[in-house]
């Protein structure tokens, strides 16, 4: 035990003394929620739209403007023809083209059927097709407010239009920010945890001071706590202040209850410090390390369901995705802070996450005396 | 015979098929200032490592302080100092936090630790910069502080691997009075070293040639069989005919 206090009082006077480590836990949180969650916004807007309107009537003119009032687009031109609106696409000034066909408002009073024609420019995928879909929705809407106002002209009691409504529940805005800050607070955390751990041991390794700790009667285990005490309480310091500024940026509180946040952060924590632990094993510098931790981090945060969902990942990619910790904070997150889980509700994740943290410590704790 | 505390028999390490240390068989008694010389590559630090509890020998015997190499490594570590070729106090931290980290890994009570500590600075005239980082001192001062570290805790026997490399000649004169101090208050000192002109300030000294001690002895005896006027003789008559260099 006393050999761990004089650990823990090094650890700790090197790690205030160090002003780059302080910046990082520090800066990182703040720089990474103001930024990050206004940047990393998956609505689209400003598409650009080329209207072909060959009918030049006032149903048509509504819905062009039904379609600018929406906010999601930019109406570039108006052309004469198809042709002179793909040439808009071709040079890439066009997302989108509606074309409107001529005797569109005759064809649908009259024979209550009509076809629009939407190109899309698809290389920037996902503006296109989230504008495509935007579009035709704005047009449904459009067409039932038509098929409402004729419809009650002739028949006032007639069928209703069928109407697809969306509740985005938890998150009613669909506000991205709400769903982007927890994500942000998981790869806060485990960054902090598993790249300062990797980092501090190698160093030691590197300028040689390892070697001195490996002749005095210092255990390997306490050796180890003496690293991995001071980088958990750090990554609960780092979680914190990210929270804080959360709810003082966004006002974003979370729904559950803070105990069971930070029972889970408990035990994440100690699975990412083994993480971090087994690369240093493995790695003789810090920039091996460094190589190591970046590889993992870029595969945890891309399969980690933060910006894609994973319900749309292949078989393979799901799989790697459910071995993969930072799914499991992140999923955590947002349960108990947009929808106020309890504790019952993410035993699942826990338990894994338990499994993960006994797993890696074991490995690295082996390893770790192999290679020493 | 009992003063004896480091005795090897046949003591070999192998990597792979390249065998760095070769059945070398040796004692140490108490208080004695032993040099270990050598080429470099010569396996000086590997016969080091082996003795420190560092690294497991492949085949043979020894005993370091009485205790075995193989099974009680952990006794071995409480009863040795070590300074290794790296420096290896830690540069952010300043001296006297230094001095209270490995007094307290040893084991010593914070009364201890403060008395000793106070002396220690006061030796070395470093009274008024207990609160300097290490990184901030010049190396002969480093290196001094270092192995003033390593004893800190009076252990049987100090390990030296080429301490006063890159020293100047009036530091490397006060590190060897504190070695001599040490040896005196009973201390055994094992130490390596390029310098043959540190080999005569040895009690007893080995030549070390491909893994092998081709020589062992006091300066003195050494000069009268190799015929030679100073240790740099010896050395060059038994390192011509090393095969493996750096």
């Amino acid at each position: 035990m006393r050999t761990l206090k004089y650990l823990l009082i090094k650890e700790f006077k090197q790690i205030f003394r160090n002003k780059a480590i302080i910046g990082i836990i520090m800066v990182m949180p703040m720089i990474q929620l103001l930024i990050l969650p206004h940047a990393a916004n998956y609505e689209v807007k400003n598409i650009n739209l080329v209207v072909v309107d060959n009918d030049h009537s006032t149903y048509s003119r509504n819905l062009v403007s039904n379609i600018t009032g929406s906010g999601y687009f930019q109406l570039t031109g108006n052309c004469q023809s198809f042709k002179q609106a793909f040439s808009e696409i071709e040079a890439d000034k066009a997302d989108l083209v509606l074309e409107i066909p001529a005797n569109f408002e005759k064809d649908l009073i009259r024979e209550q059927s009509q076809s629009l024609f939407i190109a899309v420019n698809a290389i920037n995928g996902t503006k296109a097709n989230l504008g495509a879909s935007y579009l035709s929705r704005i047009i449904r809407e459009y067409n039932n407010t038509l098929r409402a106002e004729l419809l009650s002209v002739d028949k006032p009691a007639s069928s209703r239009a069928i109407e697809i409504t969306t509740a985005n529940w938890f998150n009613p805005g669909l506000d991205y920010k709400s769903y982007m800050v927890p994500g942000i607070l998981a790869i806060l955390v485990t960054m902090v945890g598993g790249f300062l751990t990797a980092l501090n041991i190698v160093k030691e390794k590197e300028v040689g001071t390892i070697e001195q700790i490996n002749v005095t009667p210092i255990r390997k285990s306490q050796f180890i706590l003496g690293k991995l005490i001071p980088f958990w309480i750090l990554g609960n310091v780092v979680f914190t202040i990210g929270l804080t500024l959360s709810w003082l940026i966004y006002g974003i509180v979370p729904q559950g209850s803070l105990f069971v946040i930070y029972a889970f952060i408990a035990v994440y924590l100690v699975a990412i410090l083994g993480f971090g632990l087994l690369v240093s094993t493995y790695s003789e510098t810090q920039q091996q390390a460094m190589f190591i931790m970046f590889f993992f981090m870029m595969m945890f945060i891309l399969l980690s369901g933060l910006f894609t969902s994973i319900d749309s990942m292949p078989g393979w990619a799901k799989a790697l995705a459910h071995i993969n910790p930072v799914t499991y904070i992140i999923e955590v997150f947002r349960m108990v802070i947009l929808k106020g889980s309890g504790l019952k509700d993410i035993l699942p994740q826990i338990a894994v996450i338990s499994v993960g943290a006994v797993l890696l410590n074991t490995w690295a704790v082996r390893n770790y005396r192999k290679t020493v | 015979m009992n003063d004896k505390v480091i005795e090897t028999d046949e003591l070999t390490k192998k990597f792979g098929s390249f065998t760095a240390v070769d059945k070398i068989s040796f004692s140490i008694e108490k208080g004695e200032i032993f040099g270990f010389l050598g080429a470099n590559g010569a396996g000086k630090t590997t016969a080091m490592k082996m003795l420190c509890g560092l690294s497991k020998p492949t085949s043979g015997k020894a005993k370091v302080g009485g205790f075995d190499v193989y099974t009680q490594t952990e006794s071995i570590k409480k009863n040795i100092g070590y300074m290794s070729q790296k420096f290896s106090l830690y540069e952010d931290l300043n001296i006297m936090e230094n001095i209270t980290f490995y007094g307290g890994i040893y084991g010593l009570s914070s009364k201890e630790i403060k008395m000793r500590g106070e002396a220690l600075v006061e030796k070395l005239g470093l009274k008024n910069e207990t609160k300097k980082m290490v990184a901030s001192l010049p190396l002969g001062w480093k290196q001094k502080l270092a192995f003033s570290v390593a004893i800190l805790h009076e252990p049987k026997i100090v390990f030296l691997d080429e301490p006063t490399g890159g020293v100047d000649p009036v530091t490397r004169r006060q590190f060897w009075n504190l070695i001599y101090e040490a040896a005196q208050r009973g201390i055994t000192v094992f130490l390596t070293t390029h310098y043959m002109d540190e080999a005569e300030y040895c009690d007893r000294i080995s030549i070390m040639v491909d893994g092998r001690i081709d020589a062992i002895g006091t300066p003195g005896q050494l000069r009268e069989a190799f015929k030679a006027t100073n240790m740099d003789e010896v050395f060059y008559s038994l390192a011509r005919g090393a095969k493996r260099s750096e």
